[in-house]
């Protein structure tokens, strides 16, 4: 099989998922490159392969979810065998996040991580209608407080700006402040029961319900149309809105394929791949909102296949990404908080976001502290020679024979790492780093230790850094 | 400000969990206080009077003998507009000083990039814990965030020294920056430089440090005998910061055991740094603040306290004019917020206080407006 195949499926298992280690790789890459992209767009098709009834036995918070919630999405991560399902959580969890600073109730945002593994891939006009009746977000964004007497837009607007429309596009605006109000009016009823924060009275599920007795029954102009709207209604002309095809193209684009800038350059600043973001548009409206539908032509794109690269992994990549590749955790045993503190050291708290902006992405995942934490993570796992993972890079560049040059070593290593390139000075120095150790005899017990050593330095570079 | 030449050092403890302010700085002949808490009061005879009202908790004795030579301030009844009793949201507002709405940017990460806006020094500021916290986060500014100071650097996890420095020199020569890369591999070269070279400087600290202080063997105290050695390795690090670990003080439960315990070690860990400084000649270049996110419920729950508004805070320092900041909060029932202690100052007065008369900066674009200042310095 070609190495080009291989290097394409690398490039697609990063993406559509949080990476896979080279035999998976080289078995997809059989399989081929389409059907890879059709099983991952039906998750529903294949078990997640987590048994539940073990798992709870070592990590009892996971039973009913009042705790807990962040580790079991970072364990799903690492060990689900329906990688995109949790690739489009933590896609949707960027966009229309909830903040466990605000909520201290871990049991009400976990059935928002569940709305986005069952909806994640459906019709974005239904995706929008779930989230404004999440309770979390009710409570997040105030729309508990949004009565038909006073109007709180917190929802209203954030719904246009950062879950839909967006502010604006090609320099002109989506939308007007009557239409934040018209619209935070529509969702006037759209309430909770049962108080969200924990103190004093301790943490209950929170619950979404319709107080029709609060809704503002009135006329209502929104974007141009007028009627008697009800929040169902806003969507639908949200849904249809050639702003919103535009927005989520952008988003899908700029988290799958290659960084685009932050989200409040948008209006202004043209896609990178016009081509590809018009692809995704026209897919939007002929699928019907249909988001499984956009991401297949985004899969098959050439706009996708040349950008390789082009990503700045985020923490939660990194770490699951790393993780899947050594073989650890795949069995429950005490302390895998850990896993889900480095992404927090890393800069990414998992439901626990700065703002209702989520994150943000690309260069400004790394700073001073937090590319540290990266490279001495990465550095102590793929270090680790008892890790399966390594252990099986190693067997496989050891049965290539008794002996191997410096030069087929790191091109090896980078190749079992999931296909990455480095800059020729790059290479030039870690080949004369492999080499001064010595003739690489495969058999010497100094072989694994030394493959460990160079896997450390390749993870540490720049280019390791990109998805 | 100072007369002594050398740059201002701000140094910020952040006690997380809410320490309970009633049993910190007590008022201890106020009856209404021995009514509120029948089993967590803090016995009179024991209080150590700062006057015939208010006196600190009996384990804050060390903390006691320096407001007694006039170098600490309290800053009573500190808080911020509608208080919100969620540690978490509270914490973000001491941390990007902006209780209306969310915020991303913290208030000493802008100070930072005001104090050095070159980004000529990669230790600026230096923070001690894992990650960093949003409160020294701000677009451009690097800030050397230390989980322990013997072992912090870049590739710490290699096995062997040659093997480690061999692969360090590599690092340096794959983050040299390229020509022509692009603007994003430009940054990241320079993140990483600035990463390997705060490691080396920082790694000179330890050892030039010499000091007959023994700090306790708890973490914070670690983290303080830290900040003295990075402080007196005169690396011009000018914002200093770390913390108890979040919730540390939050007690809900067994109040009686834990808060004199944790109280103990704080107070010891802050003199010690004082008198490590004081040895060394340094006590006029630092002022440290002491803060918390909220006080805690007027009323006792049992064991415990729960989450309250109005609290204290603490600026240490020989630049600090020592004394009563702030008003003591009354414990009149009706004067209480929703049975807490209400606050009468606004917690941006104090980082104002502390960017304008002993930084020397401008603190209204750090803080988004101007507030009212305090004297203690």
């Amino acid at each position: 099989m070609a190495d080009k195949d291989v290097a394409l499926m690398a490039h697609l298992m990063r993406r559509a998922g949080f990476g896979a280690p080279f035999e998976e790789l080289e078995a997809r890459a059989a399989k081929g490159y389409e059907t890879t992209v059709e099983e991952l767009l039906h998750p529903e098709d294949r078990p997640d392969g987590l048994e539940m009834d073990v798992l709870e036995r070592y990590f009892t918070e996971w039973k009913g979810f009042s705790r807990g919630v962040p580790a079991y999405q970072a364990w799903r991560m690492i060990n689900s065998k329906r990688p995109l399902e949790e690739k489009m959580l933590l896609f949707w969890q960027g966009i229309m996040p909830t903040s466990n600073s605000k909520l201290q109730n871990l049991g009400t945002q976990h059935a928002a991580v569940e709305m986005f593994r069952r909806c994640g891939l459906g019709s974005f006009r239904d995706l929008l209608i779930e989230i404004s009746k999440d309770p979390a977000m009710v409570f997040f964004l105030d729309n508990c407080l949004s009565h038909k007497s006073a109007i709180n837009e917190n929802y209203g607007r954030e719904l246009l700006e950062l879950f839909s429309l967006g502010v604006g596009m090609d320099g002109k605006f989506n939308y007007t402040e009557g239409d934040v109000k018209e619209c935070s009016r529509a969702f006037t009823g759209w309430t909770i029961a049962n108080s969200i924060p924990g103190q004093p009275y301790g943490r209950y599920e929170a619950k979404f319900v319709y107080s029709s007795g609060d809704h503002d029954e009135g006329e209502k102009t929104f974007l141009g149309e007028t009627g008697n709207f009800n929040g169902e209604d806003i969507i639908d002309i949200i849904a249809k809105q050639p702003a919103t095809a535009r927005f989520i193209s952008r988003h899908l684009y700029n988290f799958f394929a290659s960084d685009d800038v932050q989200i409040p350059s948008w209006m202004d600043t043209p896609p990178e791949s016009p081509e590809t973001i018009k692809l995704l548009e026209d897919e939007y409206f002929r699928s019907g909102y249909n988001i499984r539908s956009m991401l297949r032509v985004l899969f098959n794109s050439e706009g996708f296949k040349n950008a390789r690269f082009a990503k700045v992994k985020s923490p939660a990549e990194t770490v699951a990404g790393v993780m899947r590749l050594v073989g650890d955790w795949t069995d429950p045993r005490p302390g895998f908080g850990f896993v889900f503190d480095e992404m927090k050291y890393m800069g990414q708290e998992l439901l626990n976001p700065p703002s209702v902006e989520g994150w943000h992405t690309g260069q400004e995942w790394i700073d001073g502290g937090t590319l540290v934490e990266r490279i001495n993570f990465s550095a102590d796992q793929v270090g680790n020679i008892n890790h399966p993972g390594i252990r099986n890079i190693i067997e496989r560049l050891a049965s290539e024979g008794p002996a191997i040059s410096s030069e087929d070593l790191v091109d090896g290593c980078l190749r079992m790492l999931g296909h990455y390139e480095i800059p020729d000075d790059t290479r030039r120095m870690l080949v004369a780093d492999a080499q001064d150790g010595g003739e690489l005899r495969t058999d010497a017990e100094e072989f694994a230790p030394r493959v460990g050593q160079l896997l450390q330095m390749i993870v540490a570079t720049k280019e390791y850094l990109y998805a | 400000m100072t007369s002594n030449k050398k740059d201002p050092v701000l140094v910020v403890l952040q006690l997380s969990g809410a320490y309970d302010a009633l049993n910190t700085i007590v008022p201890y002949t106020d009856p209404h206080y021995l009514d509120y808490r029948p089993m967590l009061k803090v016995d009179p005879e024991t209080v150590l009077p700062i006057n015939d009202k208010i006196g600190f908790h009996p384990t804050m004795a060390p903390i006691k003998e320096l407001y007694d030579q006039g170098k600490v301030a309290i800053i009573q009844g500190i808080g911020y507009p509608n208080p919100i009793r969620s540690h978490f949201r509270s914490m973000d507002i001491w941390q990007t000083a902006e209780p209306e709405k969310i915020a991303t940017e913290g208030w000493l990460g802008k100070t930072v990039r005001d104090l050095d806006p070159n980004k000529e020094n990669v230790l600026t500021a230096v923070n001690f814990g894992r990650g960093l916290p949003r409160t020294l986060a701000a677009p451009g500014v690097s800030v050397a965030s230390v989980g322990n100071l013997e072992s912090y650097g870049v590739l710490t996890g290699l096995q062997g020294e040659e093997q480690r420095s061999k692969a360090l020199d590599i690092f340096a020569r794959m983050y040299a920056p390229m020509i022509g890369s692009g603007q994003v591999n430009e940054y990241f070269s320079q993140t990483g430089l600035d990463a390997l070279k705060g490691a080396d400087i920082l790694a000179t600290a330890p050892e030039s440090y010499s000091s007959s202080v023994e700090y306790g063997p708890d973490v914070f105290a670690q983290w303080l005998r830290n900040i003295a050695q990075v402080h007196l390795a005169g690396l011009g690090t000018r914002v200093l910061y770390t913390g108890l670990n979040p919730g540390t003080f939050d007690t809900h439960a067994n109040q009686a055991t834990v808060f004199p315990q944790l109280w103990t070690e704080v107070s010891n860990a802050v003199s010690d740094f004082y008198q490590d400084l004081k040895d060394h000649q340094a006590s006029e270049e630092v002022v440290v603040f002491m803060f918390t996110e909220f006080g805690r419920r007027m009323q006792e729950n049992g064991a415990g306290t729960d989450h309250g508004s109005g609290g204290m805070a603490f600026v240490f320092g020989d630049a600090v004019k020592g004394g009563l900041y702030g008003e003591y909060p009354s414990l009149e029932p009706e004067k209480l917020d929703e049975g807490d202690l209400q606050w009468n100052n606004d917690f941006r007065g104090t980082y104002a206080t502390l960017l304008e008369k002993w930084m020397g900066m401008d603190s209204k674009p750090i803080l988004g407006g101007s507030f009212e200042q305090h004297d203690f310095i």
